[in-house]
């Protein structure tokens, strides 16, 4: 479609129904599109579990053929990348897009048809990567893809590169976005030091985002280039180094470690006050250790490579800066411990998330600090050891935060409580599966048992495979758990109990507004006096820090309320970041297969899409000054 | 597959006595370590059988015992708190605001600060100490990585073998490791880990780069180890075998793996067998992959296994099966029932060369004779 024309049909293709389909394809509103992040999230963890229940399967006895070698190496490989780019990742953006507005009291992020543009990336990079799956073949080279394995072609690993790249634009639009709205959007009065913490880890995975995945995407396009078209950068007998690979893709993959483990951590830091009914303990050293973890994050990459080919230099700098991460990491679960401490803790299916989320993460975090040994890391490393180390990080620690997210901001999402008794149920089977799944396999690493191999081999003996029994055992527990969270998810949205405006008692402002949130978020932005606002609006505090009760509004001033009179400018739908973001599928397989047609129907289609993006007006009567049509290019 | 079920101690037991020697110092935290080490397999990080695994051990069993103290004190804290401040039933009361202690946190900065600080410089020096070349008397040995089995060249002694790595006991050796890489062979050379737990730490073969690594047996044994870098296809079937051999035993293996092949006499079906080695018409040679080296010529790395004194070894195939004439057989007839390669995609293995029941028949007598 040529873009003049496009132009000229623009105003007819915006929908106008609030409702529908296409309502949602053309969202620009934030709290939309987290939802659509969030089930989207749910249907890649689904696959995801699906192919690590296949693993496991294959894993359960010695020398069983469930999977061939070849489909098990896939099965690995798309787990990994699955539960990484399509699920931990989206899943902390599915909250940020919910909560940061709210949290900050804006209407909605700065970019809302940015923000649009970065779900539309994330579903077609997640559905690219599938479609492997019947064009010959998913990769099949680790979520590392390690060149030269990976520019194999037998690797598949083409789709691997070109996928991963286009979930990376996701991402750093998201970052960008979130960046800009944190530091410009926030509730007169909300300074820095006023955020909620889960803004700060917002703001902190969002420069780590900006700065890591620029990273991976040279790393990418110089793997594709050399998978596609024999570019040579990694390959040996051309002067290329494998090892510049490993280099450029830690460098992006350590960061990446902690982009998925600091919006948890930012959740935890939310819930774990409220359901104290305490502040944060040691607020400031909570902001600046993420941001620590987020510095001494870029400098540790090299950990990854204890037994490739670096000296022992370089080893030993990386392992005594991995040891010292552990320091700001140490900080934050001191101060969960003692927000707790001294509370009066309500046990809910959210706060018994959070407190899994401590004391699992500790666990993962100690065997963290047992591969920084260097000389033993080289019996750890590729092995099962680890795999159990990075789960209880990744699932005992984000996962278990995320999940803590939801049963949290459930009711701000719905207007309706989850219901908490199969929460409970869901949180200690999750609990025993997660520990049964992922414990044993400390010691089949140990015993020998490496990562990524098709088969267990018998000479490994009978404990291993006793261990691997018990973790094909656990992920039964799990899939079970999981079904029940679906259940309860799906009972609760259409029949819970009807949550009222703050359920918990909260401390921060997204619970000062009507819930579900109107679309405008506020009718009144908030003037912001206090860290936990919400919290000194309800209670004032007695000499000795006990907080009383502020009679219903008469905290509320009125007149300090900002913008009151102001003319709500809320942004228009657009199917504009949709259409735009189509064109990378044929944009991406044609980089996949050299083909230069469909190359080039993707890029004039994208480019296409920005010239109806970039002129598309504002809808009629949205605006006071509706001439000035060219205010739609901002 | 006829894969091998070995024994819980599979020929090794005798090997483990030094490392529970010295483990028994640090019981009880190694306690667990030991009892586990006895009554599992082979290829066991747990129960090093040499210098080089057992540093690290040692050092690992200190740090596990700090981790278990953190872990204990950390759940211990997170359990007790719990409990002690959960909300009673009715209780309706506020708790009081405590927004954080300076004293407190820069504690809980400084204590587990110091604990890193007292742990890195063991393990730097250890880092170094593993890596030096060692002193003294050091046997060399070329290890190069293929999909998906490893070669071995002594360059002292000229010998190439293949899967085994045969060293003498209570001597260092040194592995000077690479790749393979594209002017050798269809494989274009991938990352391949070399590692034998219960000697040594693992340490990766990079295609275009010399990595090194020290590894040493105190007592003779048959020792299991496993390409630890995913490779491919086949890589849980790329296997390594170290066999520890007294000094003199090794000298007499050197000497053998010296000698040149024997040829088998005229008209036998052996010869019959050699013939077909060199030259099966049509079909792809055994001999463009392989090399038997009968004392004339060059003795050079080849793109498959050396098979000069192949029956003088107890494992194939990766060292994934037992060497037998009946698996060599099968092996022959169709390699990729045994082990999933890739010759018909992209060159990499060995192919299905279509062998009738004769032609099976005279390989396998010849490839018996290579002692």
């Amino acid at each position: 479609m040529a873009s003049t024309t496009a132009a000229a049909e623009t105003p007819r293709l915006r929908p106008s129904k609030p409702t529908g389909f296409l309502s949602w394809v053309a969202t620009t509103d934030h709290k939309r599109i987290g939802i659509l992040y969030f089930w989207t999230v749910l249907a890649f963890f689904f696959i995801g579990g699906v192919e690590s229940s296949l693993i496991r399967a294959q894993l359960a006895q010695a020398e069983l053929s469930v999977l061939t070698p070849e489909i098990y190496n896939q099965m690995f490989t798309m787990h990994g990348i699955t539960m990484v780019f399509l699920v931990v990742m989206p899943f902390a953006a599915a909250f940020f897009n919910y909560l940061l507005p709210l949290m900050i009291g804006a209407r909605d992020v700065a970019f809302p048809r940015l923000n649009a543009f970065s779900y539309w990336f994330y579903l077609f990079g997640g559905i690219f990567l599938y479609s492997s799956f019947f064009l010959g073949g998913a990769p099949n080279g680790s979520w590392v893809g390690y060149a030269p394995l990976s520019t194999n072609a037998v690797s598949n690993m083409a789709f691997y590169a070109v996928g991963i790249q286009i979930l990376g634009v996701s991402s750093l639009a998201s970052a960008i976005n979130f960046i800009v709205t944190i530091i410009n959007m926030r509730a007169p009065g909300m300074t820095f030091m006023r955020m909620p913490m889960f803004v700060w880890m917002t703001l902190t995975t969002s420069f780590l985002l900006l700065f890591a995945v620029p990273i991976i995407a040279v790393a990418l396009f110089m793997l594709q280039f050399d998978a596609v078209f024999n570019a040579q950068f990694f390959q040996p007998a051309s002067g290329g180094d494998p090892i510049l690979y490993q280099h450029l893709f830690w460098l992006f993959g350590h960061p990446e470690v902690y982009i998925m483990i600091l919006p948890a951590m930012g959740i935890v830091s939310e819930v774990m006050p409220t359901f104290s009914r305490k502040p944060l303990f040691g607020y400031a050293a909570m902001a600046f250790a993420g941001a620590a973890i987020g510095f001494i994050g870029f400098g540790v990459w090299a950990h990854h490579m204890f037994t490739s080919a670096i000296g022992p230099v370089p080893r030993s700098a990386f392992a005594v800066a991995t040891m010292f991460i552990a320091v700001p990491t140490g900080i934050k679960i001191f101060n969960w411990v003692f927000t707790m401490w001294g509370g009066r803790i309500r046990f809910t299916t959210a706060m018994l998330f959070s407190v899994g989320f401590v004391s699992m993460f500790t666990i993962g975090g100690l065997s963290g600090v047992m591969h920084a040994i260097v000389p033993h890391n080289a019996q750890q490393h590729d092995t099962y050891f680890v795999v159990a180390h990075f789960h209880y990080v990744l699932f005992g620690g984000a996962l278990f935060g995320l999940i803590s997210g939801v049963y949290y901001w459930f009711p701000k999402v719905t207007g309706r409580l989850m219901n908490e008794k199969l929460g409970k149920v869901h949180f200690w089977t999750w609990l025993f599966g997660f520990n049964l799944t992922f414990g044993p396999m400390h010691m089949s690493g140990l015993l020998g048992q490496p990562r990524r191999t098709a088969v267990l081999p018998g000479e490994l003996g009978a404990t291993v495979e006793l261990y691997n029994l018990l973790s094909s055992l656990g992920v039964v527990v799990l899939a079970i758990s999981a079904s029940i969270f679906l259940y309860n998810l799906i009972r609760s949205i259409r029949s819970g109990e009807a949550s009222g405006d703050d359920p918990w008692d909260a401390r921060t402002i997204e619970w000062m507004t009507a819930t579900p949130p109107k679309h405008h978020n506020f009718d009144v932005i908030p003037v912001v006096t206090s860290r936990d606002e919400f919290w000194h609006r309800k209670y004032a505090e007695s000499e000795e820090g006990i907080p009383v009760a502020v009679p219903v509004g008469a905290s509320v001033d009125e007149e300090s309320d900002a913008g009151h009179d102001e003319h709500i400018h809320m942004p228009d739908p657009s199917l504009w970041p949709a259409i735009h973001t189509l064109g990378v599928l044929p944009l991406g397989y044609g980089l996949v297969y050299a083909n230069w047609l469909l190359v080039g129907i993707g890029a004039v289609w994208m480019v296409a899409g920005m010239f109806g993006w970039i002129i598309e007006p504002l809808a009629e009567g949205d605006d006071d000054e509706p001439a000035v049509a060219g205010a739609a290019a901002h | 597959m006829t894969r091998k079920h070995l024994t819980a101690d599979g020929g090794t037991g005798g090997a483990s006595g030094r490392g529970r020697r010295r483990a028994r110092r640090f019981v009880p935290l190694a306690g667990l370590a030991v009892l586990l080490a006895a009554c599992s397999g082979e290829q066991n990080a747990l129960a090093p059988a040499g210098p080089f695994a057992q540093g690290p051990q040692d050092l690992i069993v200190w740090v596990f015992g700090i981790a278990v103290v953190v872990f204990v004190l950390v759940q211990g804290l997170i359990l007790y708190t719990s409990w002690r401040y959960r909300r009673r039933e009715g209780d309706d009361s506020m708790p009081e605001q405590v927004h954080g202690n300076t004293k407190l946190e820069i504690v809980w900065t400084l204590i587990p600060a110091m604990i890193l600080a007292a742990i890195a410089v063991p393990t730097v020096q250890l880092i170094f100490e593993q890596m030096d070349e060692p002193e003294g008397d050091v046997l060399t040995v070329e290890v190069i990585g293929h999909r998906w089995w490893f070669e071995y060249y002594y360059p002292d002694y000229d010998i190439y073998t293949a899967n085994e790595m045969a060293i003498p006991t209570d001597m260092p050796v040194r592995l000077e490791m690479t790749a393979t890489d594209l002017a050798r062979s269809p494989d274009l050379g991938v990352i391949h880990s070399f590692w034998i737990p219960r000697l040594a730490g693992k340490q990766d073969l990079v295609p275009g780069h010399t990595t090194y690594l020290n590894l040493q047996a105190d007592e003779p044994g048959r020792y299991l180890g496993q390409c630890a870098e995913y490779c491919g296809l086949s890589h849980v079937n790329m296997r390594a075998r170290v066999v520890a051999m007294e000094m003199a035993d090794f000298e007499t293996w050197v000497a053998e793996q010296q000698a040149p092949a024997a040829v088998p006499a005229a008209g036998t079906l052996e010869a019959r067998g050699r013939e077909l080695f060199g030259d099966l018409g049509a079909r792809q040679a055994c001999a463009s992959c392989h090399q038997v080296w009968e004392g004339e010529g060059l003795r050079g790395p080849a793109q498959g296994p050396d098979l000069t004194h192949l029956w003088s070894r107890e494992e194939f195939a990766g060292a994934i099966h037992d060497l037998t004439p009946e698996n060599l057989r099968a092996w022959l007839a169709d390699p990729n029932s045994m082990k999933p390669m890739q010759y018909e995609v992209n060159g990499i293995g060995m192919p299905n060369l279509n062998l009738t029941d004769d032609e099976l028949d005279a390989l396998t007598a010849y490839l018996e004779t290579l002692d």
